[in-house]
């Protein structure tokens, strides 16, 4: 049974930052610059155009296969990334990859390490689980803390676009206040999804006190590559939280994606960060910040807190979350950065409104 | 007022007339465009004072019902597939505690292989669990046992599932009449709970029972299945009278009376099966008919048992495959057909307090006949998984083998043999892993040209 | 019975199309079913959707795989699936296309048919021209209904307005009575 050889990679300009990284010593380089990236998500998929959660996942396979040396096996959970990869009979995939069910993917990392363990190789090949919002914080969350709790040796990434977009876009737990998805609409004076302050899955992660946890997002490509090869540095439990705008269920326009993902952190809604131990380390700070409302306005699940008279209470509750952000993480340059652990402020109350 | 409306939609507002008091739902194809419609309505007030809880898994949809039940709300909620199972345990406990649920399941396959399309694998394996389970032939009839569905578990403290095909079902716009306010508030009384949760009144609900009494409890919990049988029929009477609408049922028969071939199935392929039957009928003079089966659990064994008749061929069409068995329905038919006909009642039967109705001695099959030329003879035909279309065009070709005498025991409809041939072919040479896989690996050869 | 299969790519607005036109049946007092292909489509993937209209009930649950009429709202299909497929000897074909059934490539198939039967109309221009968008169902149902003459335009008219509220309605009846305009046109021609 022969197999068409091997193309070589052609080099596909993916940015300025890639590009421009030609310009600089290899490993100064992007890992997308390279021609030796791995493309552990080849081309071909079927996400839809603009589709951050398939950016992410390429950013962040290929920086790992670059810190391992191409020894990674990935568990997915069910969701976007799982079915626009493999429409049978094709797969995108370039790593050894298993999909088992939507809540499991975290334990079934758990079990490849397990076995990596069992069988000697533990110390060669990695484990990547990852999976969606919905697929994190909800259904999966179990199964996460466990493999947090237990110490086992796997990078779980969550890839957040903020609701159940394979299933049509209804509500997670990572749902922000006011969106609207189809199960939140915002009718009979219902705001969309519900204020409050969610669930902040890289906070829990946190609180389990596992080497390294991290925010991202795709617009500060170097950034994740950068987080995930430092993440696989480490040895135990990991968590990275990866924001990925989705077009079809912000409703925003597919060649944004990458500018509304920069400005859900330049305006203190989505805070990047890294923690190490339990413990605040580093914050990406915000170079200009900006009012909520320029992040809101172009995605049409905002929509309604514009139109006709609009709701200018939920654009202040939703601006008041993000100054909060910007306090609790210090993410400007001349805001006070908070003391060490996050988990302590918490504790001291600080709960918000 | 018949309006031209979606599966989905209808049913959202047949649950929503039966005034559900808390509606929990975990997204999942294709039951979505059901559970969006009720939050819709549940958030511009429509079903006040309906609480609509977004939960984090169907194991928490399961649960919130379950607790929502217990303290006396009407509750609701909706699934299929991987979240029926997901929702496996707790479908158990709401059974064993009676609590009178009601959830819609849109029938679609289990993975692995993932697929999304519809097959009745999911509410087969979990046929079992103690709930009522109804299988709806189209749209009309789905939206219709979701109102029977709330008397039926009310009056009997037992929860219904009430399974309509995914997608062929709920994503179908057809004309359809959902009944008014007033007809279902006529036939459905507000709900009272025999077990509450109530600190004026406190009781314990789900003690631990040791081997002194757990198979007492399984057997009451039968009897009640058995008092079912008769409730369902006397409760779908009256709401026909209400509506002016025959529908659901334990089963119906289509053309039986004077056909020696009998095709038993359920769900939506019923349509499609009784348009081949007619045609056949028509062109060949072929004596077939269908048996629909709108009931499985409790299963109706003697009313099986009749509708067959002494029919000399019975083949049962299904949805769903016990890999390594065959067919789930056609065991439960093999055990109604083997009834004696005094016992067609069954020895549970007829200890059920309420049971009206006498067997009919005129359809009962002659014992002599069934015993000694093994009538009649019974095949298993798998149609349909994944999704697969069932075509009237595949139920033709079908049913002329069957007339012809030609059909195996066990048929699997439109099979591509030559996939499973390969396949075997490779595994004998010791060259297998999963599958689809190895498909997958084979159509990938295939595209990269001859090699 | 008549059938109708739809073929057009997620975001086409294919599967409303289908439902529309059960709808406008019923409103003309017939028993009409309309079902998407059920699939996992992102936005772009080929989707096709279903439309069975009748005198009588309709039972049948199959997909339509001899349709009467093929509507087809990305000439892109024309080349990766087999639009046409089944399709009657008298059917009906409605190309959403500016081009002619000939620049389409499309002549052979034009003479062997009944040749007025097949036809292409600009249905995404209009709808942007109309509408602002260029979401061509409507239009393409108004082509369809001036063709094979299965539902009135006030019928559709009359679903389409209980669909969509304020401007998107009144553009959409608009592309749909400029497509229906332009199918009588063409059988002037
Ligand atoms: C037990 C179970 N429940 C529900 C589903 C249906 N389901 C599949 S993917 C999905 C949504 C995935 O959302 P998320 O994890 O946020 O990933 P996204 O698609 O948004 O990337 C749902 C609800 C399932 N497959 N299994
Ligand atoms: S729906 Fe959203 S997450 Fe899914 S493929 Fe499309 S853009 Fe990506
Ligand atoms: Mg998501």
């Amino acid at each position: 049974m022969s197999r068409p050889p091997e193309q070589r990679e052609r080099f596909y300009q993916t940015g300025t930052l890639a590009v421009g990284g030609r310009l600089l010593a290899e490993e100064q380089r992007t890992v997308q610059a390279g021609e030796s990236r791995a493309n552990a998500i080849t081309k071909g998929h079927r996400a839809c155009q603009g589709c951050g959660e398939a950016l992410g996942a390429r950013y962040v396979l290929d920086a790992a296969m670059r810190a391992t040396g191409g020894q990674v096996i990935a568990a997915n959970a069910t969701g976007c990334l799982e079915v626009f990869s493999t429409p049978y009979p094709e797969s995108s995939w370039r790593l050894p990859w298993i999909h088992s069910l939507f809540g499991n993917a975290p334990a079934v990392a758990s079990g490849v390490a397990a076995a990596l363990r069992a069988k000697g190789r533990a110390s060669e090949v990695r484990v990547v689980g990852q999976g969606g919002d919905g697929g994190t914080v909800d259904i999966g969350m179990a199964c996460l803390s466990g493999m947090f709790e237990r110490g086992d040796d796997v990078l779980y990434v969550c890839y957040d676009n903020q609701a159940y977009m394979n299933t049509g876009v209804q509500r997670s737990a990572a749902t922000p206040p006011a969106a609207r998805t189809a199960t939140t609409e915002p009718l009979g004076g219902h705001p969309g999804n519900e204020l409050g302050q969610g669930k902040s899955a890289p906070l829990i992660a946190m609180a389990h006190e596992i080497p390294y946890v991290a925010t991202a997002t795709v617009a500060e490509l170097r950034d994740l590559e950068a987080k995930v090869i430092r993440a696989m540095s480490f040895r135990g439990p990991r968590y990275l939280h990866v924001l990925v705008p989705c077009p079809l269920g912000w409703g925003s326009d597919p060649a944004q994606t990458i500018r509304i993902a920069r400005l859900a952190k330049e305006t203190g809604l989505f805070p990047v960060f890294e923690a190490l131990h339990g413990r605040l380390a580093a914050v990406s700070q915000i170079r200009r910040k900006l009012p909520v409302e320029e992040y809101l306005r172009p995605q049409r699940r905002y929509a309604h807190l514009f139109a006709d008279g609009g709701r200018p209470d939920l654009v202040a509750a939703l601006q008041a979350q993000a100054d909060r952000n910007v306090q609790r993480f210090g993410l400007l340059a001349e805001a006070e950065p908070r003391e060490g652990d996050l988990l302590h402020v918490l504790a001291d109350g600080e709960r918000g409104p | 007022m018949r309006e031209q409306i979606e599966g989905s939609q209808a049913v959202a507002q047949a649950v929503a007339r039966c005034r559900p008091e808390v509606i929990c739902a975990y997204p999942i194809t294709p039951q979505t465009h059901i559970v969006e419609a009720l939050s819709r309505m549940v958030r511009a007030g429509a079903l006040a004072p309906c609480e609509f809880v977004n939960v984090e898994s169907e194991l928490a949809a399961m649960s919130v019902a379950i607790g929502a039940c217990a303290a006396g709300a009407r509750a609701y909620t909706a699934t299929a597939s991987q979240g029926l199972l997901y929702m496996a345990e707790a479908l158990f406990n709401a059974s064993g505690l009676g609590l009178p649920i009601v959830m819609t399941v849109g029938n679609r396959a289990i993975g692995a292989p993932i697929n999304i399309w519809n097959d009745q694998s999911d509410s087969m394996a979990m046929r079992d669990c103690g709930w009522v389970q109804l299988y709806a032939a189209d749209n009309q009839e789905a939206l219709d046992m979701h109102v029977q569905a709330f008397r039926v578990a009310e009056e009997l403290s037992l929860p219904v599932m009430v399974c309509m095909d995914g997608f062929v079902l709920t994503h179908a716009v057809e004309p359809l009449e959902v009944p008014s306010q007033e007809q279902v508030d006529a036939f459905l009384p507000a709900f009272a709970p025999l077990q509450l949760l109530d600190p004026a009144d406190p009781v314990t609900i789900g003690a631990m029972v040791g081997p002194e009494a757990f198979t007492e409890v399984r057997v009451l919990a039968h009897a009640k299945h058995m008092q079912a049988l008769d409730a369902i029929p006397r409760i779908v009477g009256e709401y026909e009278q209400i509506t002016g609408r025959p529908s659901g049922g334990l089963l119906d028969r289509y053309r039986c009376d004077d056909a020696d071939t009998i095709v038993v199935a359920l769900g939506s392929v019923l349509g499609t099966l009784e348009e081949t039957i007619d045609e056949l009928r028509e062109q060949q003079g072929a004596a077939i008919g269908a048996v629909r089966l709108k009931t499985f659990r409790p299963f109706p064994r003697q009313e099986l048992a009749q509708a067959i008749g002494d029919a000399e061929r019975v083949i049962v069409l299904e949805r769903a495959f016990a890999v390594g068995a065959g067919g789930i329905v056609t065991d439960n038919v093999r055990a109604a057909l083997a009834l004696a006909p005094d016992q067609a009642g069954g020895p549970d039967r007829a200890r059920a307090p309420d049971r009206a109705r006498a067997p009919d001695p005129a359809r009962a099959p002659d014992p002599a006949r069934v015993q000694d030329q093994g009538r009649p003879r019974l095949h298993t035909v798998i149609a349909g998984l994944g999704g697969r279309a069932i075509t009237r065009r595949s139920l033709r070709g079908l049913l002329r083998r069957a007339l012809a005498g030609d059909l195996e025991e066990l048929y699997f409809l439109d099979l591509r043999a030559e996939v499973v041939e390969r396949e075997l072919e490779r595994a004998r040479k010791g060259v297998s892993g999963p599958h689809a896989e190895s498909i997958l690996r084979d159509l990938r050869m295939v595209m990269a040209g001859p090699v | 019975m008549f059938s109708v299969r739809i073929h057009g790519r997620g975001g086409q607005g294919v599967v409303t199309a289908a439902e529309l036109l059960s709808a406008a049946a019923f409103v003309e007092g017939l028993q009409a079913q309309a079902f998407p292909s059920f699939g996992s489509e992102r936005m772009g993937a080929p989707v096709l959707a279903f439309c069975r209209v009748d005198t009588r009930p309709i039972r049948l649950r199959e997909p339509i795989a001899e349709p009467d009429a093929v509507v087809v709202a990305d000439p892109t299909l024309l080349h990766h699936v087999d639009v046409f497929g089944g399709l009657a000897g008298d059917g009906y074909m409605l190309i959403n296309s500016m081009h002619t059934i000939g620049e389409l490539g499309l002549q052979e198939l034009h003479e062997r048919h009944h040749p007025e039967r097949v036809v292409s109309v600009p249905a995404s221009e209009i709808a942007r021209a109309c509408l602002g968008r260029p979401i061509p169902n409507v239009a393409l149902l108004g082509a369809l209904a001036r063709l094979s003459a299965l539902i009135s335009l006030g019928s559709l008219e009359a679903v389409v307005r209980e669909r969509f509220s304020g401007t998107a309605a009144e553009g959409n009846i608009a592309a749909a009575r400029q497509a229906a305009a332009q199918v009588a046109e063409l059988a002037h021609a």
